[in-house]
């Protein structure tokens, strides 16, 4: 077997070492009634490297990868071109078949890109600083209801309606456990947002909005977070597309007290959900409370400048069941993936993917809004926007999807028993999507609307 | 800010020993690197884009007018810093990793490249099911190995790491017990578990009680049993144990935590010692979480991402999370979402991720699983316990083993700081096994034995490598026995020497700021 380096010869020997008969003299500790003594049935014997790619390749082609279509998904997770310098990067031994830097003398490497990471993230959101990733922006989302909770100690959360509807039933799940009091609405096929109408009180530990929301759009949040902070209350912003913060004021900026999300955009691929990102930042006064490890500057013993992981009293593995979460392992590569792939960009080539995005999003939604039976329904937008259709939009992105197009995502895929939603279709369009692909959606979409 | 034209410097230079007194800083192939932020600037980038059409905006009047402080490089630039860096990390393409408890073996580079097969990387997880057929196929094939190797009745795919199972699995055993009208308020937790499951038990709204260990570092039978009763909804043991043994009386306890109403969780961390040779579902166990980054080999990436899904009992897999992949008659693959749980899945505990777990760690897995097959995986087992034990009697007359008398370990040996001479501690021991060219083991864990060292070699290492460790861990052991104040002072060789982490806690500083914003909030 090819990843097993022993001979017979070897394994005679360290026997001998050991003062062992047999391999299953080492077992001995086993009972006999759970002792496998013949084959598992029905599973196969090994494989050769070659036989194993093909078996995997024939799944592979089974599925439509977006690269071969017109694509237009978006809803949490969107498809941008990453420089070919990121996977190279990634793919580094030092960095992929290292552990999580708990020897600092010999993980520099991992470390100072973590802290790296860690100040993009904080400058991204506008906040003052950010842990060194989550497992996404759905669970790193419930982390900041929690975060919430022991910061302000009080328990009623207020969703947003335009909160990724994964990310409301993440946190519907968790707090059917914590007891935790979640108000939330689906949202409707309008141009404007619940956010003036959220009643906030001084019960409320926190308020969550989407920036852009589920159906793409985008509201000043301002006036929220005045509000917020008069009640006693933390602004929590969601945000499911980094990119769009190149274009964006910043959720720090308006005043978010925490600002989480899906880094998925920026270096890490579709990958068909996972794994992903999640980013997680906020002011400094709350640092205390943040889950997740943190890594922080110090000096060796020579007065040399190196890297850490620190306050890790809020964690597991010294907390225990008072940690500030149960988190452990996270995300390193992917957020290694994230932080090339803006240094790549820099502020500049951020800006510039953004204001491409942007402009492409535009001409793809006046064009579609011109289809017979479309209606666009949003004013404000960045690269994903939501069109009414004249029909129940489920049926016609399957029907695309025999034409080999993926048009977009269904709302009434989302929001199943919603009524009226499913006439919603979110579309999204970057860098990636060329005029040729939004003129075959167009005429497609005339076609099946007819 | 631009590097020093004189030379960048790491650090104070005046405080800097003779080996680091070259103009940079540098020692020939051991490369100093500034921070992204000293080197690079925000109108510097490393990627082409077309030029944006332009029209009128519908950002809704919030353009960003500030400036974000994004430093950019050029794509030479980029490839050199990151290169740079990763090679101030330790890895185990480079030698030996031998963390107890955590399963660094070789990650075969078949995985890498199935997994950016574009028909797996390009795909977005809300495609119409007809177009991801191969992919769910993947997730539901990977499942019938996990149900086959560990004998139980399902799996739930979707949890994101170890403790994220945890997680599940807790909440599996709480939504069963609040079905029978029984919510329960205690799990009990012994005394060597990973610091995971008491703070995921606290996740999850329970109460955690210790149990003890034996002297023989075993869960304590009788004082687990004293404590079962109506309020404990159940225990969380992992097996083998953190001390690197198996729990011989696991099909007892299964029996009184069941009799006593309860359910019993088995942190999976270290299935790497059992698989292919044990069956979990055999031991009367009703949920454990399966780490694919430990046991089935996906790269631990510095930190993650893992994966971990959880196989479950009969008596827990109806409640067991949202989405899943089901195997229709016809061949066809369907998803049960919220949309047909009710039909479906009806006493399904809900959702706890966005979309459908880490895809990208299951096309890994089975890569991996493929590979091995079912014989290959059983000898993963015992070359697993074959390497501990190895390195379990060639060191034991040279550090105390204290369990080392009981009989052989599993896949990994625990040993104590016993004997050592002066104020020598683990900590030093392990920090000079960096200096001679290894990732130290585990240390300080279990809290059970003082000192702890947890060595778990994995099947991946030859005898070579092996006897190699062993050479370098006797060469150190014998110092320390000795006292040798040397030890205090390593590592001498490693790109740093070691950190200051009692300045990083007291005063953090965990983003950069330009020189000039840090004097101003001093």
């Amino acid at each position: 077997m090819r990843y097993l380096p022993l001979s017979d010869a070897d394994r005679s020997e360290m026997l001998r070492v050991i003062g062992a008969n047999s391999v299953d003299d080492l077992f001995v500790d086993v009972p006999e009634a759970a002792k496998l003594t013949g084959k598992i049935e029905d599973l196969p014997d090994h494989a050769s490297e070659l036989s194993v790619e093909r078996q995997l390749g024939a799944l592979a082609r089974r599925n439509i990868a977006a690269g071969e279509v017109p694509f237009f998904l978006g809803c949490g997770a969107y498809r941008h071109h990453i420089p070919a310098s990121v996977d190279h990067i990634i793919q580094r031994g030092e960095f992929l078949t290292s552990y999580t830097p708990y020897q600092p003398e010999i993980a520099q490497g991992t470390l100072q890109a973590l802290f790296e990471f860690q100040t993009q993230v904080a400058r991204l959101y506008g906040c003052d600083v950010a842990n060194s990733s989550m497992y996404d922006g759905s669970t790193a989302c419930w982390e900041a209801i929690a975060m919430a909770g022991r910061v302000t100690r009080r328990n009623k959360a207020l969703l947003s309606s335009g909160l990724h509807p994964h990310y409301v039933s993440l946190a519907k799940t968790m707090a059917k456990f914590t007891g935790d009091d979640l108000v939330h609405q689906a949202p409707t096929l309008e141009a404007g947002t619940d956010i003036d109408a959220l009643q906030i009180d001084g019960e409320t530990s926190c308020v969550v909005v989407q920036y852009p929301d589920i159906l793409g759009r985008i509201a000043d949040l301002s006036g929220l977070a005045a509000r917020c902070q008069a009640a006693g209350a933390l602004l929590v912003v969601v945000n499911t597309e980094p990119v769009a913060l190149g274009a964006i004021k910043a959720p720090g900026e308006m005043g978010a007290d925490i600002v989480v999300g899906e880094g998925q955009s920026i270096g890490v691929g579709l990958q068909f959900g996972g794994p992903y990102c999640g980013l997680f930042a906020t002011r400094d006064k709350y640092v205390r409370q943040l889950p997740g490890r943190l890594v922080g500057e110090t000096v060796d013993a020579e007065g040399k400048r190196g890297f850490v992981l620190t306050l890790s009293t809020r964690e597991q593995h010294i907390r225990r069941e008072k940690a500030t979460s149960n988190i452990c392992t996270s995300s390193v590569l992917c957020a290694l993936a994230w932080t090339a792939h803006m240094t790549l960009l820099g502020e500049k080539g951020l800006r510039q993917l953004a204001a491409l995005n942007h402009a492409k999003a535009v001409a793809a939604a006046d064009r579609l809004a011109k289809v017979p039976g479309v209606e666009l329904i949003n004013d404000s937008f960045f690269n994903e926007f939501t069109l009414r259709l004249s029909k129940p939009s489920r049926q016609i992105v399957r029907d695309l999807a025999d034409r080999r197009i993926l048009a977009g995502v269904s709302l009434g895929r989302l929001y199943p028993d919603d009524g009226d939603i499913e006439h919603g279709l979110v579309v999204a369009v970057t860098e990636t999507t060329t005029e040729e692909d939004v003129e075959t959606l167009a005429s497609a979409l005339q076609e099946v609307l007819a | 800010m631009t590097i020093n034209q004189s030379g960048w410097r790491p650090g104070t230079p005046e405080a800097s020993g003779e080996s680091t007194d070259t103009f940079t800083g540098n020692r020939a192939l051991m490369l100093e690197e500034p921070l992204l932020f000293e080197i690079g600037d925000t109108q510097t980038t490393g990627v082409d884009f077309a030029e944006a059409p332009a029209g009128p905006s519908r950002l809704g009047g919030l353009e960003r007018n500030r400036d974000i402080g994004l430093a950019g490089l050029s794509e030479p630039e980029t490839v050199r810093h990151y290169t740079r860096l990763s090679r101030q990390n330790y890895a185990i393409d480079l030698g030996v990793f031998p963390l107890g408890s955590c399963t660094m073996k070789h990650n075969p580079r078949l995985n890498e490249k199935v997994a950016r097969m574009p028909g797996f990387a390009d795909i977005h997880p809300l495609q119409p099911v007809d177009t991801v057929q191969g992919a769910l196929a993947v997730i539901q094939n990977l499942a019938v190995w996990l149900i086959k190797l560990t004998g139980m009745h399902g799996v739930a795919m979707s949890p994101k790491a170890g403790a994220h199972g945890e997680l599940c699995g807790l909440l599996c055993i709480r939504s069963a017990l609040e079905a029978r009208g029984d919510p329960r308020e205690v799990i009990l937790v012994p005394e060597s578990a990973h610091g995971t499951n008491p703070a995921t038990a606290a996740f999850a709204g329970y109460r955690v009680e210790n149990i003890p260990a034996t002297e023989a570092g075993r869960v304590d039978v009788a004082a687990l049993k004293a404590r079962l009763g109506a309020d404990v909804a159940g225990v969380m043991i992992t097996n083998p144990n953190t001390c690197g043994l198996f729990e011989p009386d696991m099909i007892e306890i299964s029996e009184a935590v069941h009799a006593a109403g309860g359910f019993v969780y088995c942190d999976g961390a270290n299935f790497n010692a059992i698989v292919g040779r044990v069956r979990p579902g055999d031991l009367g166990i009703d949920a454990m979480h399966i780490n694919l980054h430990k046991t089935f080999s996906t790269p631990h990436g510095g930190g993650g991402p893992g994966s971990g899904p959880v196989v479950l009992s009969e008596a827990l897999a109806p409640y067991g999370p949202l989405p899943f992949v089901a195997l229709q008659p016809d061949g066809h693959y369907a998803l049960v979402e919220e949309e047909n749980a009710p039909e479906l899945h009806p006493h399904g505990f809900g959702r706890m991720t966005a979309f459908h777990g880490q895809m990208g760690m299951f096309t890994r897995a089975l890569s991996y699983i493929l590979s091995h097959g079912a014989d290959g995986l059983r000898q993963v087992a015992e070359d697993a316990v074959l390497n501990a034990n190895y390195v379990l009697r060639s060191m034991e007359d040279l550090l105390d083993a204290p369990f080392g008398a009981s009989g052989p370990c599993m896949h990994e040996a625990l040993f104590s700081d016993r004997g050592f001479g002066g104020d020598i501690s683990t900590l030093d021991l392990a920090k000079a096994l960096i200096d001679e060219g290894f990732h130290p083991m585990t240390m300080y864990f279990p809290l059970v034995v003082h000192g702890a060292m947890l060595i778990e070699p994995t099947e991946t290492e030859s005898k070579a490598t092996l006897d190699q460790f062993i050479g370098a861990l006797r060469s150190v052991a014998k110092r320390a026995k000795a006292g040798d104040q040397s030890l205090k002072a390593a590592p001498v060789h490693a790109p740093r020497r070691r950190l200051d982490e009692t300045l990083a806690a007291r005063k953090p500083v965990l983003v950069y700021r330009e020189p000039e914003q840090a004097e101003a909030a001093e």
